[in-house]
């Protein structure tokens, strides 16, 4: 399995080889379709991130030690984020994701370029993140 | 006077974003400031900074001057009969706040009502909510038909004995129809009510008279008419403000000052606490002669029906796309939604196409409950918004919900 910063590496070469922003949200969007499918049941106030234009629900759940996350929102573009934190995170411990910095969300330049309504989304979506991660060290 | 002409006022307007043209479609939220307000500003803030109605220095009694000035200037815009008549706020909320405070503080008392409508900005609701609150006043609500309408026929089953204010929305800043305020006033007065108009979009589109109009209360923010920020206005008939007490308190708005008892100065100064915005509330003159030659330019307000309906009829060509609120009252702001795609999604694709609109419940939550949608997108044009500019956003859109 690869390690988180191997994860990491991998989703900020992806992103370099787009220099055009439409380009990048093209290639956010198709992350965004091919997203596993979230629970219906589980789209509740309990699972909702609050904060975003969009909402976004987000499920956890730990199997041997590692945190498994899934997500869903009604935003293809914040769809698209979601699957990668999802895809990042999912099958870390929780003391490897409490204790990440999620420095890669700045270097593919997503959180200084989405509007700021988006980027505190991004924000309270990684609190929560951190947050399950938190409960279950 | 052209598009085109007006254009070239607004240094903004040449703003590049994401290394493109930027296409400013957030009219609705804000205009950009034409080199007039911007220099008034300029000029206010180096030459004339002393703080108003107080020393007795030259640039003190200057800035004085430059603001009682604009009190006059603002009074004949509006029409109003007197210069006591006008307030200067922060902007429309705050003159709404103040207007919701002080008229439930005197005229409002349990089991009263207050009727707003549901197309409701939040700065007309949440004031008015907490009034109500405060006073156990009841809260309620003229609805809006299919088309995003306000239901004027049933205002006079709404309104009873004990309603003491109407306050609606010269044009609602989702649904951007002209409402027909001149037939809501009628029937309130008919009643015995008075009612507020929230101007805010309405400046924009509407030549107003207050005194045609015949309204108790008009607001609205400079900062949509091309003023600086931080400048707005409330119109009060003489007869309500001057039963109703301050909203705020200190600074200049004093008669006499005691440690228990006070007693307050007369019209406008008893509602313009603490230091005024003093630099900015005098652009509100270059704006408002710019807004005068905008609204009185014919040939401006036909380029605008053509960008009007020229919008509307490629709207109708996308079966995809849903408009809300039609008719012929409408303004160019349109709040629409697009079957299949997320309003977020479509304003962050169009914003990096350069496309400055709005998404999202543009503060009027029960409109957007009402209206069985999480949010819109919202694309306002302003004068200054060329035919060009309305095909390049048609374009865009297309665009933006093909990727989607
Ligand atoms: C209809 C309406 N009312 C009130 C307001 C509040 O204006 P401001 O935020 O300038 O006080 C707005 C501004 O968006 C508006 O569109």
């Amino acid at each position: 399995m690869k390690t988180l910063q191997e994860k990491k590496q991998e989703v900020v070469e992806n992103f370099s080889v787009y220099d055009e922003w439409l380009d990048k949200y093209e290639y956010l969007i198709d992350l965004g379709k091919s997203l596993p499918p979230y629970p219906e049941d589980k789209k509740t106030d309990e699972h909702l991130i609050k904060g975003c234009q969009s909402r976004v629900w987000l499920d956890a759940k730990i199997e041997d030690g590692r945190l498994w996350f899934s997500a869903d929102s009604d935003a293809v573009i914040t769809r698209g984020i979601i699957s990668l934190l999802v895809d990042v995170y999912s099958g870390c411990t929780p003391e490897e994701v409490a204790g990440d910095d999620f420095g890669f969300i700045g270097e593919i330049g997503l959180r200084e370029n989405l509007s700021p309504t988006r980027s505190n989304g991004l924000v309270s979506m990684i609190q929560t993140l951190q947050a399950i991660a938190r409960k279950n060290v | 006077m052209t598009s085109t002409q007006i254009r070239s006022l607004f240094p903004a307007l040449q703003t590049k974003v994401y290394g493109r043209d930027l296409l400013y479609l957030d009219n609705a939220a804000t205009s950009q400031r034409p080199r007039s307000v911007v220099d008034c500003w300029e000029k206010l803030t180096l030459e004339t900074n002393g703080n108003i109605h107080r020393a007795v220095h030259a640039l003190a009694s200057r800035a004085t001057e430059a603001f009682e000035n604009t009190r006059e200037r603002v009074r004949a815009y509006l029409n109003a009969a007197d210069t006591k008549e006008i307030i200067f706020t922060s902007g429309a909320t705050a003159a709404i706040n103040l207007v919701a405070f002080s008229f439930s503080e005197a005229f409002i008392g349990e089991g009263d009502e207050v009727i707003v409508s549901l197309s409701e900005h939040h700065s007309n609701l949440l004031p008015w909510q907490l009034a109500c609150k405060r006073k156990k006043a009841v809260l309620k609500v003229l609805d809006i038909d299919e088309f995003g309408a306000l239901e004027v026929e049933s205002l006079q089953k709404l309104i009873s004995e004990r309603t003491k204010i109407i306050s609606i929305p010269h044009i609602s800043n989702v649904l951007g129809l002209v409402n027909p305020v001149q037939e809501i006033i009628a029937v309130a007065h008919k009643n015995g009510v008075p009612v507020l108009i929230d101007g805010a979009q309405g400046i924009v589109h509407c030549k107003v008279d207050v005194r045609q109009l015949d309204c108790d209360f008009y607001v609205f923010s400079g900062h949509k008419v091309y003023a600086a920020t931080g400048t707005g206005v409330l119109y009060g008939k003489k007869e309500w403000l001057e039963k109703m007490p301050p909203f705020m308190s200190g600074g200049e708005m004093i008669d006499r000052v005691g440690l228990q008892e006070s007693s307050f100065a007369p019209l406008p100064q008893k509602f313009e606490a603490g230091t005024q915005n003093f630099n900015a509330i005098p652009t509100l003159v270059p704006a408002l002669e710019l807004q005068e030659s905008i609204l009185g330019s014919a040939e401006l307000i036909s380029e605008q029906r053509e960008l009007l309906d020229y919008i509307l009829e490629e709207f109708k060509k996308r079966p995809r796309i849903r408009l809300y609120g039609t008719g012929s009252a409408k303004v160019p702001l349109f709040s629409f939604s697009v079957e299949g795609a997320h309003h977020e999604d479509l304003a962050l694709i169009l914003d990096k196409m350069g496309v400055a609109v709005r998404s999202g419940q543009m503060c009027a939550e029960p409109l957007m409950d009402r209206l069985g949608v999480s949010g819109l997108v919202r694309a306002s044009f302003a004068p200054y918004n060329t035919l060009d500019e309305a095909r390049e956003f048609i374009k865009c859109l297309d665009r933006a919900v093909q990727m989607l």
